[in-house]
């Protein structure tokens, strides 16, 4: 049982386990900080962005000023974004049999996998990931598409010349394995090979393995994974959540008895509460526009914005916004709002019994309805005449790379009236920010990140007892900014086995025991003894048929016939064909009954003598003798076989048989 | 051993109401709850007191699985769990737990406050009944208890319907309810994979009929519809509120845009505008095609389909309207009915099967003068029109199904005896497996012959497979292990392994024989002409003549020694220990026989 670790990125994992020959791996997560490292993306020609100089190398060679520009000191490579895809190198991916998605954060790199290392496998996803997961596949195509840059640099990525750049480029890793953005065609053809499951729906894997999706808590359709056979469980944890948002609950009962527990996808803000950050961002929002600025909000097109537009929901009239108009801009912005409100079966108990009266579950509906909410595919058409200030808009991406975020930055980054709050916690703000600055808009830091911190870890771990924990290297020591907090650590016993990207790791299993079905037949035939109490034996002889890694057991075919002809027969002929064993034999032989028993046999003339170890029994006439040890027994005789016989069953009414 | 009971007349050889009592390995599982929509007495409801008379239904069972949202199916349960009295659980899908209550009022409205009945279910019964119902997911596997599992297939027939598997460890039983095995314009066709149950128990309402293709019956009524509004007609369609409603709604939609008619349609009642809401909120249980597309366009926002007022019935001039309920029976679809079926000029069609004692029954069997309450009688001179529409499998399809699951026995229920029949022959023929009718009260009982899983010692088995491995693998080979048996568990590990998990030293027990040989010859000579001797007589095992001068025939000893007195015999020592009793009974008759005459 192996773990290769193909990301090193704890939040988007991308782990493959060999278990039971089979190959499975757990998440494709896309590592998208990669593109802090780019220019952002305009969807209007920017003067600023265009006019940026050069980045100059200290002895003053030039020849990296086309693909390297300088902001605020900051060195930022002027190309279309790139993303750091899992490691392809570790094994054949094409002998992947299948992948499981956890959410539809961790599928990002799906197309990558499928269609560029001959996987033929199936892929397991619940309904909404898959939705989901297209439509922020969609919105990340659309956006590095719509934008077409003709400059793709790749010389900054020469070994002797990244050496030389200043941080972060020079620490960027695998910079040769970073790869543009996939296209649509790739993307539909990765989700075709999506096969949608239910949560505790149990999928069997050629007959091995059976894999089961469980809730998790953290976002829609959002599942942990069991990889279990008969005796071996696997639980793979991956951005779970105990708070109540809009998912169904996390279900923990069933990640109890796991021989091994994979722990991924914990909080990336352990220290920020999800609930006061909440709080913060609207009040924030509130002051801003009461002052008469804007609010940007970059963020995803599904998953937190369903939770706050319900905060909102519930607080704009009572902080007097009622007026404000709330955009919501993306290619996807109207297929998210409507599937949001069509997965009823996936949400939280509150939300589920809505759909009973019948109600959209989603106060945004009602946000909608009134007008209050506005949603449009982009900046252009019919947003730019509805566009009215002081406002909200939700638009991404959070890594203000591309999308139409990038216009609002460039818009409202030079008033100190507006703010920028960031709610997402995937990319560090102050990075994020890098080449907008110098800035004046005020930024806010309010990273709502609901999935579980160290001490839900810890309680969860007591609470399913799993034999062993694997995480992340990164979550077996404090943060690298906080190495006093040894509390933001995951603490069990025995310590957690880590993993770092391009590692591979041997599982602990002690597995002793498989499943075999005994057919119905031969089961009838059993002869069961019971030797203690509460315990009975059975000797079993059969045929083991094994198809499908399924074993079954049969009764033994019936020896043929001998053949009836009387034809003189060779002596090969009585060669025994194959060698039916013997049972083993236990117990022991006291002598005076053995005795007793043999002269009610007709024996008269036998005498007993004692040995170090036990006695000897001799019968005189027959010249055979009889030695008898605590556990063994030795008949040595003449060549008379009725007489052997008749001695080795007396001999066996004393034993049991095994 | 599995056996099964049907409680509902109706869930046997008839149609009107499914109640099914199925146990399984020790387990009671009740399918379905329905009512009879044709009687208004005792008989609406199935008699449970063949559970009742053993003590409580909360005892006896140990869950309920409710089908579908029809009445017929789940119509009984507020009188079950709330009047007779269950507790424990009921499982259905989500969208028939969302609109179950709904059609339960629905009918306790018509039968309480219209028709003045008393001893009915009130409606805190029905909230309290749907508080014990438990929400399933399709495919998921629901742990009833530790070992009592179930798991739901999409079903098509109406919005939620599901097939469920019922598993007690290797026994298990596929319940259908009512299933459609082909697409329709809102629902998706039924599937069931190879699971391979025990028994699989399928409904056969259209057990005979291979129903003409989809698209003429569809075409067929459309013609009707459209001439009788051409000749200035009303049309009146009883429906129930969900189900057929939305799928003939969407077929008159898209044939009113087509062809750009002005005469409105309307659907009765405010439950069905709530209905419509219910399809969107469920969208992901319609077809493939409707989820696709329905951020664009919602099929189920319909544009030319108003809500229906009352009045509207007076208004002159063509007009249709879908009214409930679907049978004639009581409601505004009887009230219309009453108002158009004296002019020739107006059409009613009945878009689904009608159960006996109902108004649409009788005007469907050709009955013309209808008797109503207070001996009044209605002349029907409206023209009436059946059309199939119910989405139900037809043999076909039931055929199809079958071939699906792989079941090891079929058991038709919800059907006419006389086409049951016909059906069961039919099955038995194409794929040689019993096949069941059981009449209402009739207990069917089935022999299962499930296998007994038992965990095998790994060592033990990779001990047999290797040897499985082997090239001359040919002949099947014997597996040598014991079966432990302790509490409720099943070990099959190596002999060696039993001994000592039990505390027992191993006996041996070895026996020596000796075999007189005449030989005058030296004795390494004798030793060499038995070795060869053995060495061609045993082809297939492995004989060895070790340096010490003894020779091995698998684990088996032979050692020459002289005889004491007479120098022309030879003594053999053949010595072997109680497993390998065969080779050396066999060996030592072998060498009594002499040695053959020496070659060299």
């Amino acid at each position: 049982f192996f773990q290769y670790c193909l990301s090193g990125h704890p939040t988007l994992p991308c782990n493959v386990l060999k278990f039971k020959s089979t190959t499975i791996m757990l998440d494709c997560g896309l590592d998208m900080t990669s593109t802090l490292n780019f220019l952002p993306l305009p969807l209007v020609q920017s003067p600023r962005l265009s006019k940026l100089p050069g980045w100059v190398l200290k002895d003053g060679s030039t020849f990296l000023d086309k693909e390297l520009k300088e902001c605020s000191g900051h060195v930022f490579v002027d190309s279309v974004p790139e993303f750091c895809l899992p490691e392809t190198e570790l094994l054949d991916l094409s002998t992947v049999d299948v992948i499981l998605i956890s959410n539809y954060h961790c599928m990002m790199a799906l197309p990558y996998i499928t269609e560029y290392t001959g996987f033929t496998g199936t892929v397991y996803a619940t309904e909404p990931t898959v939705q989901i997961g297209r439509l922020l596949m969609e919105e990340l195509v659309n956006s590095i598409e719509r934008v077409p840059k003709a400059q793709s640099a790749s010389m900054w990525k020469n070994k002797e010349v990244q050496r030389l750049l200043p941080a972060p480029l020079k620490d960027a890793v695998e910079v040769s394995m970073w790869r543009k953005c996939y296209t649509m065609p790739e993307v539909n053809a990765a989700l075709s090979k999506i096969q949608l499951v239910g949560y505790s729906q149990k999928i069997e894997l050629f007959g091995a393995v059976q894999v089961t999706p469980l809730s998790s808590g953290y976002a829609l359709g959002s599942s942990n994974w069991i990889i279990q056979s008969h005796y071996e469980k696997v639980s793979y944890v991956s951005g779970s959540s105990l708070l109540t948002t809009h998912p169904q609950p996390m279900d923990q009962a069933s990640l109890k008895n796991s021989d091994v527990l994979i722990l991924t996808g914990l909080t990336q803000i352990p220290t920020a509460n999800p609930d006061g950050m909440v709080g913060e961002f609207c009040s924030n929002l509130a002051m801003t526009v009461r002052n008469g600025g804007n609010v940007l909000v970059p963020c995803y097109p599904s998953g937190v914005i369903y939770d706050l537009l319900e905060c909102l929901y519930q607080y704009i009239d009572s902080a007097g916004l009622a007026t404000v108009p709330f955009y919501f801009i993306s290619p996807v912005a109207n297929s998210s709002l409507e599937f949001s409100q069509i997965f009823a079966e996936w949400l939280c108990h509150n939300k589920q019994t809505k759909v009973y009266l019948p109600e959209p579950p989603f106060p945004h509906a009602e946000l909608i309805q009134t007008n209050k909410l506005k949603h449009y595919p982009s900046i252009h058409g019919d947003f730019s005449n509805d566009f009215k200030q002081p406002c909200v808009v939700f638009t991404g991406h959070p890594s203000l790379r591309f999308g139409d975020v990038v216009h609002f930055m460039e818009l409202w980054g030079k008033s100190s009236l507006n703010t920028v709050i960031f709610t997402e916690p995937d990319f560090s703000y102050l990075d994020a920010l890098a080449p907008y600055q110098p800035l004046a808009m005020k930024c806010v830091y309010c990273p709502i990140d609901t999935r579980l911190n160290f001490i839900q870890v810890s309680k969860l771990l007591k609470e399913v007892q799993p034999l062993h924990v694997v995480c992340p290297e990164q979550y077996t020591q404090p943060p690298p900014t906080q190495s006093h907090r040894t509390d933001l650590m995951i603490d069990c016993q025995p310590p957690p086995m880590s993993y770092r990207r391009a590692e591979v790791l041997t599982l602990p299993y002690k597995r002793r025991y498989e499943k075999i079905e005994i057919m119905p037949d031969l089961a009838d035939s059993l002869v069961p003894l019971e030797i203690k109490p509460g315990i009975s034996l059975a000797t079993v002889s059969a045929v083991l048929h094994t198809k499908d890694n399924k074993h079954v057991l049969q009764l033994p075919p019936k020896p043929p016939q001998p053949p009836a002809s009387k034809k003189r027969k060779r002596v090969s002929d009585d060669v025994p064909e194959c060698k039916p064993l013997k049972p083993l034999l236990s117990g022991s032989i006291p002598v005076d009954q053995f005795v007793q028993t043999l002269e009610k046999h007709g024996f008269s003339d036998v005498k007993v003598e004692d040995t170090a170890k036990g006695h000897i029994v001799l019968l005189q006439e027959a010249e055979t003798l009889i030695q008898i040890e605590e556990d063994s027994t030795h008949i040595i005789c003449d060549n008379d076989e009725p007489l052997r016989v008749k001695l080795r069953d007396l001999v066996l009414k004393f034993m049991q048989k095994f | 051993v599995l056996s099964l009971f049907c409680l509902g007349a109706g869930a046997g050889q008839d149609v009107g109401r499914s109640c099914i009592l199925v146990s399984i390995a020790g387990k009671n599982v009740m399918l379905d709850c329905g009512m009879h929509m044709g009687y208004n007495d005792d008989r609406r409801f199935p008699d449970f007191s063949y559970i009742t008379q053993n003590g409580r239904l909360t005892d006896f069972l140990d869950c309920v699985i409710i089908s579908h949202f029809h009445l017929d199916h789940c119509g009984a349960l507020p009188y079950f769990s709330e009047m007779v009295g269950y507790d424990g659980p009921i499982y259905m899908t989500h969208p028939t737990k969302a609109i179950c209550p709904i059609l339960l009022e629905d009918y306790r409205k018509i039968t309480v406050d219209k028709k003045g009945e008393t001893n009915f279910f009130t409606s805190q019964m029905i909230k309290d009944c749907m508080k014990k119902v438990v929400a399933v997911h399709l495919h998921q596997t629901v742990q009833v208890d530790e070992e009592l599992e179930i798991k739901a297939y999409y079903a098509g027939h109406v919005l939620g319907a599901a097939m469920f598997q019922i598993k007690v460890g290797y026994e298990s039983v596929v319940y259908t309810g009512d299933y459609n095995m082909t697409p329709d314009r809102h629902l998706g066709a039924a599937w069931i994979d190879k699971c391979r149950p025990d028994l699989l128990i399928s409904e056969s309402t259209y057990a005979t009929t291979i129903r003409d293709s989809k698209r003429c019956r569809e075409r067929d009524f459309l013609k009707k519809v459209h001439e009788t509004v051409e000749r200035g007609g009303k049309v009146l369609i009883p429906v129930f509120a969900l189900g057929r409603a939305q799928e003939l709604c969407i077929l008159l939609e898209t044939f009113w845009e087509r062809m750009n008619l002005k005469a409105p349609i309307y659907f009765s009642t405010g439950l069905t505008e709530k209905a419509n809401h219910y399809y969107k909120l469920f969208i992901t249980w319609t077809n493939q095609k409707i989820r696709k597309t329905f951020v664009q366009r919602n099929m189920f926002e319909f544009k030319h389909i108003k809500a229906f007022d009352r009045a509207f019935a007076d208004n002159p001039g063509p007009m249709v309207v879908f009214a409930t309920p679907g049978m004639l029976h009581a409601g505004q679809s009887l009230q219309i009915f009453r108002k158009w079926a004296g002019n020739e000029k107006n059409m009613v069609i009945m878009p689904g099967y009608c159960v006996q004692g109902t108004v649409g029954h009788k005007i469907l069997s050709g009955q013309r003068k209808l008797e109503m309450e207070g001996r009044q009688i209605l002349e029907v001179k409206m023209q009436v029109e059946y059309m199939s529409f119910s989405a139900h499998a037809d043999a076909k399809g039931i055929m199809q199904l079958i071939r699906q699951a792989e079941p090891r026995n079929v058991l038709l229920v919800h059907g006419e005896a006389k086409k049951m029949e016909f059906l069961k022959q039919k099955i038995e023929q194409e794929f040689h497996v019993n096949c069941y009718m059981p009449a209402n009260g009739e207990t069917t009982t089935i022999f299962t012959n499930p296998s007994i899983p038992v965990d095998i010692s790994l060592g033990l088995l990779k001990r047999e497979t290797a040897i499985g491995l082997l090239p001359d693998a040919k002949k099947p080979k014997l597996m040598h292990g014991t079966l432990i048996m302790k509490d409720n568990s099943f070990r099959l590990v190596s002999p060696e392994q039993a001994l000592k998990e039990l505390g027992l030293a191993e006996h041996q027990l070895r026996f020596t024989c000796r075999v007189h040989i005449q030989d005058p010859r030296k004795e390494h000579e004798t030793v060499l002409r038995v070795y060869n001797h053995l060495k061609g007589v045993l082809k297939d095992y492995s004989v060895q003549h070790l340096p010490d001068g003894s020779i091995t025939v698998e684990s088996i000893l032979i050692q020459a020694t002289a005889h004491s007195e007479d120098q022309g015999t030879k003594v053999l020592l053949v010595s072997w220990t109680y497993q390998d009793e065969e080779l050396g009974s066999y060996l030592t008759s072998l060498l009594k026989k002499g040695l053959p005459p020496s070659t060299s």
